[in-house]
């Protein structure tokens, strides 16, 4: 049992030993170990991956949550400004349609009321003409109940025709 | 404990130490032999037949003997520390046959006794008349277990019970972080992974010899450390005995033998890139190429073997400092004691550091090997010699 002479029982049991103790570990403890070790990895790494996509999809949505709002935005001041559109046009419209009716109205009244101021000139111009008649009818009826009058009359009358 | 205890308490433990160390000197030198270091130190390192813990203490280990083929068992303690026979064995006492289990020869081959009494009762004084005591044609297979095969025993069923005890763990505890136990492999698990075998092996093919690099590397380990703890059932010198660390190197050259292709054949038969007249007609490049097919092994074994044999001979250094001190004059050992230690201290950590390296350079030489003997033909194979040159370096 010297220094660097190898013993041969040593050998033997050391060879026997470490034979044992390899089927041992590789059979019961180092497949399991293996296999714990890889299969955590892979779970961490895919659920890295997973926390990295999901954060991705976040952004993503945030991004979208974000056109969507703008364009949401856009949309409400499109529609404020074409109801604004709207309800100016409908105020001309209707301010037109209503000086338009306006101004028929009037004229029609205007014609109305001449038509009416006509009727009535006539009716009292022809008044005027049945009194002015009845009148003259009752002035000459007066006149003429006298006899030199009626002659003076015809005289004046029978001078004017001269003249002509 | 307050500042004041605490210091109290410390300087009575260095005293009781170094009472201790002086009444162990003294005890030396009343045992009037001259304190020969060199021979205390080699006692310690190399294997022995009883596993000695302190003055006569010893745990008797079994001796299992094939003599022509007959088994013989018997206890270590029938030795007494190798005065006596048993039975006509005997552990050697010439320089020949010296730390070997020996048959006494002719009349004495059932001699149960001391082998003192024996030599006188055959009037021998001389070496070489000892040597006649010995049966030289006898044929014993000594496989005893020895202090060395009970410490590579008990580093295996440590081995055994913490990894099957982890991959319990890893079993129950599935997708968790890991705990304990757990904790303390992991990193290592994955440092081998990720460090030695995917570099050295690649990626696809590690994984049929992972297995074995781990089982390489945590028995290596844990025997580094169990050499380092020097209390029963620990401190046997296992990964620092050329025999355990042979195996470890002979298992490693079949594993990369068996993993070799085509490739790595045609290298060492035609090395590319090397002048012809080096190949032919003198076969320089593969002679060469052919021993170092053998000297890569053999550097594992030697590398492994005198790193920790070297810690432990350093170490035992500084402590036989105290005894060689100590048998000049008792208060020299007494005044060297805390210098003494405070070197071994340095050196112990020093060697838990190598007791890692060790198990690293090992293994991760073992990846290298395996992985040169499976590289497929391409260009940069002369990349993987500048690894090897630098790993040879270690």
């Amino acid at each position: 049992m010297e220094l660097i002479t190898p013993s041969i029982g040593l050998l033997f049991w050391m060879l026997v030993g470490f034979g044992i103790l390899f089927f041992i570990l590789a059979k019961f403890a180092w497949p399991i170990v293996m296999k714990a070790i890889n299969s955590r990895e892979e779970k961490i790494e895919s659920q890295l991956a997973e926390a990295e996509r999901v954060r991705n999809d976040m952004k993503n949505l945030k991004s979208e949550h974000q056109a969507l709002l703008v364009q949401a935005k856009e949309e409400r001041d499109q529609i404020l400004a074409d109801a604004r559109k709207i309800r100016e046009k409908l105020y001309e419209e209707t301010k037109e349609t209503a000086n338009r009716e306006a101004q028929v109205i009037i004229s029609e009244a205007k014609n109305a009321i001449h038509f009416e101021k006509m009727k009535a000139m006539t009716d009292i111009k022809n008044e005027i003409a049945n009194m002015s008649i009845e009148i003259a009818e009752k002035i000459l009826r007066n006149e003429l109940s006298e006899k030199e009058k009626q002659e003076e009359l015809v005289n004046n009358l029978l001078k004017d025709i001269n003249l002509n | 404990m307050t500042y004041n205890n605490k210091r109290f308490f410390l300087t009575g433990v260095l005293i009781a130490i170094f009472a201790l160390f002086s009444s162990i000197s003294v005890k030396a030198e009343e045992e009037a032999k001259a304190f020969d270091p060199g021979e205390v130190i080699i006692g310690h390192i190399i294997d022995s037949y009883g596993w000695h813990i302190a003055g006569d203490v010893s745990v008797p280990l079994p001796i299992i003997l094939f003599d022509q083929g007959k088994p013989v068992v018997f206890m270590s303690s029938k030795f007494h520390h190798g005065h006596c026979a048993y039975k006509g064995y005997a552990i050697g006492f010439t320089p020949e046959s010296k730390g070997k289990i020996v048959k006494l020869a002719g009349a004495n081959a059932q001699y149960t006794g001391e082998i003192e009494e024996l030599a006188e009762n055959n009037g021998i004084e001389d070496v070489a008349g000892m040597e006649s005591l010995i049966d030289n044609e006898a044929f014993l297979i000594d496989i005893s277990i020895t202090k060395n095969v009970c410490g590579l025993f008990v580093a295996i069923i440590i081995c055994c019970f913490v990894f099957l005890k982890v991959a319990k763990q890893y079993k129950q505890r599935e997708g968790k972080a890991p705990h304990g136990l757990q904790g303390v492999v992991e990193p290592l698990i994955l440092f081998i992974r990720d460090e030695v075998a995917i570099p050295s092996l690649g990626k696809d093919k590690y994984q049929k010899y992972f297995p074995y690099l781990l089982t390489l590397f945590f028995f290596i380990l844990i025997n580094n450390l169990m050499g380092l703890i020097p209390i029963f059932p620990f401190g046997a010198n296992v990964t620092g005995n050329i025999a355990v660390t042979g195996i470890l190197a002979v298992i490693t050259f079949f594993v990369t033998q068996f993993s070799s292709n085509k490739t790595y054949w045609k290298h060492i038969v035609n090395t590319p890139g090397v002048p012809w007249w080096l190949k032919f007609p003198l076969p320089i490049m593969p002679v060469v190429e052919m021993i170092g097919l053998f000297t890569k092994p053999f550097v594992l074994m030697i590398r492994l073997f005198a790193n920790i044999t070297a810690g432990h001979i350093i170490v035992l250094g500084f402590i036989g400092l105290i005894f060689i001190f100590g048998a000049m004059a008792p208060a020299l050992g007494f005044a060297l004691a805390p210098v003494s230690l405070v070197f071994y201290l340095f050196m112990g950590l020093l060697e838990l550091l190598v007791a890692f390296i060790q198990a690293f350079v090992f293994t991760l030489l073992t990846a290298l090997y395996i992985g040169m003997a499976m590289e497929e033909e391409h260009e940069d194979a002369h990349e993987a010699n500048v690894v090897e040159l630098k790993t040879e370096t270690i």
